[in-house]
């Protein structure tokens, strides 16, 4: 093996950070999954009728469904029935009402994750919903969003309060028929954050939800529902983190958004789940089904995603752009490192008239790490004058991964333009001698050379985060060198 | 300063350097000189402490340190610089962090204080200023879309902030038209003072008459073949390589 290859592994050979189990008094069902589990969900979260009914709906239609197996991506079969389907820190049995009544334990656990929950922490300016393992803990800022009249909170508090705009919009962007993993989230998912915005309103800070899986044997299926009536603005935020434990553990999410017209809304994910140690053991499997409608004219939704984690990535958030003139958007970093796999990429379905959607993907493979592009542009027969512009860059480190890009373009107008760029290229020797000779360390070249590859992704994250994501990239390859 | 003793080294089984001996010492400006494939670039290269050659035999010294044994960042820290002639681009990093970072690197080794954004563009700008370049190309990525001779101008930029003990200059020359030459020329002489070594590996003689070297070195097929003053450069414009190939195989 060349020595600057040896570098490299070594450079990308870090631990993760973030791998440590919080001990709680939990309340947690017991494994397997079946109607019962199901009407027992619901119960807890003394769900109306509706809820309960599309939850049932979904579970009977899921035993009809099979895994997809289209992903380039390998792993054991899951067993279903080994999975707890529900566990909640005892304490907030019912969902604590004020910060006080969290357990302190679980605010250490946050705070070493450096989420900042207490609302003295105004500075940071983020509100923030937490979830831990199936429940939302802590919700800041409420009193202050309400004041402009944004309802952000659980998802189960949405579901008692405002049952009419769940009612509303639950499923419209992902039905209970998506995908089998879509399906499955929409029978069991046990908690996540709702957001509304009303028309006009700006939101006047970054919203943000902090997932966190602690039990073992659980999975977290979480549901986040976002509104931008018209022409109101939100910034949302999401991170997530997980233990180190040997067995896999399974993350099933649901996002959906809706834009009405002149609305928009930006949604970032630092995915930074735990992907199994180096040689391949543990990690979470994520399968999320992320996706966005732009239903009203002019309205604007942008997905940008850091995916550092996970043994597994499944993921494409989407946009659907139904109104005239609206705009979609997705950027994304994916790194995978060790023997992780990520199979992600958007899809933008062009509906209304000069409509405009852009995609600028950046892969890193590292390790034996594999990462697949996966894209889809369709512009339908009523999408006058559609454009697309989409660029995949793929960067390989080391001589042992992987990197390939899969798009598919159907354009049923013939006034639309859609192009796709790629290129794939490896740091090379060449870099890397150019930064050491001019006395730049190895690690600190390389950190470089791929914060300048993710340069165009990053400025589209807010400030704070672009420099989280940095620091995380930064981490997840840093390391000794000879 | 610099001590080279009979260096043999190759690549992929292949003897490109074939028992150097080279002295170069403080103040001194040597010119290595010869036709393509005598082994320059490569001489230079291994100096620098590029990965993928096998020295089979011979030793180098620098500063009296076995320099064979240092990784490049480590040469680069004690003073040596190599001038490439294929810079290399790096996109989404911009000129002015590449070279702060690299600056303060070699700071950091020496003991002396890293230089934070405002003194690192006072410095820069002044030497930009002498090069003739264009501001702008701090904030671009580093050697991205860069002409020919900015790419070269770059080099040289970089050199005048690190201040090298040991300057290597590789074929500085290729692709600059005259006015880029005397300017890249000119930034060279600017550094020559009696601490600091300067080594250009050159094909032709012109870069030689914008600087004139104290020593000349004629390299052909992994030897020195024949060592002078300036004047030996004029020398080989004249009669070619080809001239002294067969003045060896005579004598």
């Amino acid at each position: 093996m060349p020595t600057s290859t040896k570098q490299l592994d070594e450079l990308i050979g870090r631990e993760y950070r973030h791998g440590f189990v919080t001990t709680l008094e939990t309340d947690t069902v017991p494994r397997g999954l079946n109607e019962e589990v199901i009407r027992m969900i619901s119960a807890r979260k003394h769900e109306p009728e509706f809820m309960l009914d599309w939850r049932l709906k979904a579970y009977r239609y899921w035993l009809t469904k099979a895994e997809p197996e289209w992903a380039n991506i390998h792993h054991p079969p899951i067993d279903y029935q080994n999975i707890s389907y529900y566990s909640a820190p005892k304490s907030g049995k019912d969902g604590p009402r004020s910060l006080s009544e969290l357990d302190p334990e679980l605010l250490r656990t946050y705070e070493k994750l450096g989420i900042p929950l207490k609302e003295q922490e105004m500075l940071a300016g983020v509100a923030v919903d937490a979830v831990f393992d199936s429940v939302s803990v802590a919700t800041t800022f409420k009193a202050k969003l309400a004041e402009l009249g944004i309802i952000f909170c659980p998802f189960s508090e949405a579901v008692q309060k405002h049952p009419e705009l769940v009612q509303q919009y639950l499923g419209s962007v992902v039905p209970y028929t998506d995908n089998f993993f879509a399906t499955l989230n929409s029978a069991v998912f046990s908690d996540g954050s709702f957001c509304y915005i009303p028309p006009g309103v700006r939101c006047p800070m970054e919203l943000s939800t902090y997932f966190r899986i602690n039990e073992k044997n659980t999975g977290q299926f979480e549901r986040t529902l976002i509104v931008a009536d018209k022409g109101a603005y939100v910034s949302y935020l999401e991170g997530c983190t997980a233990p180190m434990r040997d067995e896999n553990q399974l993350h099933a999410a649901v996002v959906e958004l809706i834009a009405l017209e002149g609305a928009q809304i930006k949604y970032a994910t630092v995915q930074n789940w735990y992907p199994g140690d180096k040689e391949g053991r543990g990690g979470i499997y994520n399968f999320v089904t992320k996706r966005g409608e732009c239903r009203g004219d002019n309205s604007h939704i942008s997905w940008t995603q850091v995916e550092t984690g996970s043994a597994i990535t499944w993921k494409y958030p989407s946009v659907v752009l139904r109104g005239d003139n609206s705009v979609g958007e997705f950027y994304s970093v994916a790194l995978t490192n060790h023997y992780q796999q990520a199979d992600t990429g958007t899809k933008m379905t062009h509906i209304g008239r000069n409509t405009r959607s852009t995609v600028l993907s950046k892969g890193i493979s590292a390790g034996r790490g594999q990462n697949t592009y996966r894209g889809l542009i369709k512009v339908l027969p009523g999408a006058e004058d559609a454009r697309n512009y989409t660029q995949c860059d793929s960067l390989l480190l080391g001589d042992r991964c992987g990197a390939h890009t899969v798009p598919y373009i159907e354009v049923k107008n013939p006034s639309a333009k859609v192009e796709h760029e790629a290129s794939t290229s490896r740091i090379g020797e060449d870099q890397l001698f150019y930064c050491t000779q001019r006395g730049i360390a190895p690690e600190e070249a390389v950190s470089m050379i791929v914060s300048g590859f993710c340069k165009a992704v990053f400025q589209n994250l807010p400030m704070e985060f672009a420099v989280e994501a940095q620091k995380l990239l930064g981490v997840s390859l840093e390391g000794s060198t000879g | 300063m610099l001590s080279v003793k009979n260096l043999h080294v190759a690549v992929e089984g292949k003897e490109i350097l074939r028992g150097i001996d080279l002295d170069v010492r403080p103040g001194e400006v040597h010119a290595i000189m010869g036709p393509n494939g005598s082994g320059k670039s490569t001489l230079a290269q291994l100096l620098a402490g590029r990965e993928g050659y096998q020295v089979t035999a011979g030793s180098v010294r620098y500063l009296d340190m076995d320099m064979l044994a240092m990784p490049p960042e480590e040469r680069a820290r004690a003073g040596v610089f190599l001038a490439f002639q294929y810079p290399v681009e790096i996109p989404g990093v911009s000129n002015a962090l590449f070279l702060k970072t690299a600056l303060n690197s070699i700071r950091k080794q020496r003991g002396l204080p890293e230089l934070d954004a405002m003194d690192f563009l006072t410095l820069v700008r002044d030497k930009m200023k002498l090069l003739g370049m264009d501001e702008k190309l701090l904030q671009r990525a580093v050697n991205e879309g860069f002409s020919g001779g900015e790419k070269k101008r770059n080099e040289i930029l970089q050199m005048a902030v690190l201040e090298p003990s040991l300057a290597m200059l590789d074929e500085t020359d290729s692709g600059l038209d005259i006015d880029a030459l005397k300017l890249v020329a000119d930034g060279v002489n600017r550094m020559r003072n009696a601490e600091r070594a300067i080594v250009l590996v050159t094909h032709y003689q012109r870069l030689l008459e914008f600087i004139v070297p104290d020593v000349v070195h004629v390299l052909s097929q992994g030897r020195i073949v024949k060592s002078g003053g300036a004047e030996l450069a004029v020398e080989l414009e004249q009669y070619g390589y080809g001239w002294l190939e067969n003045e060896v195989q005579v004598s």
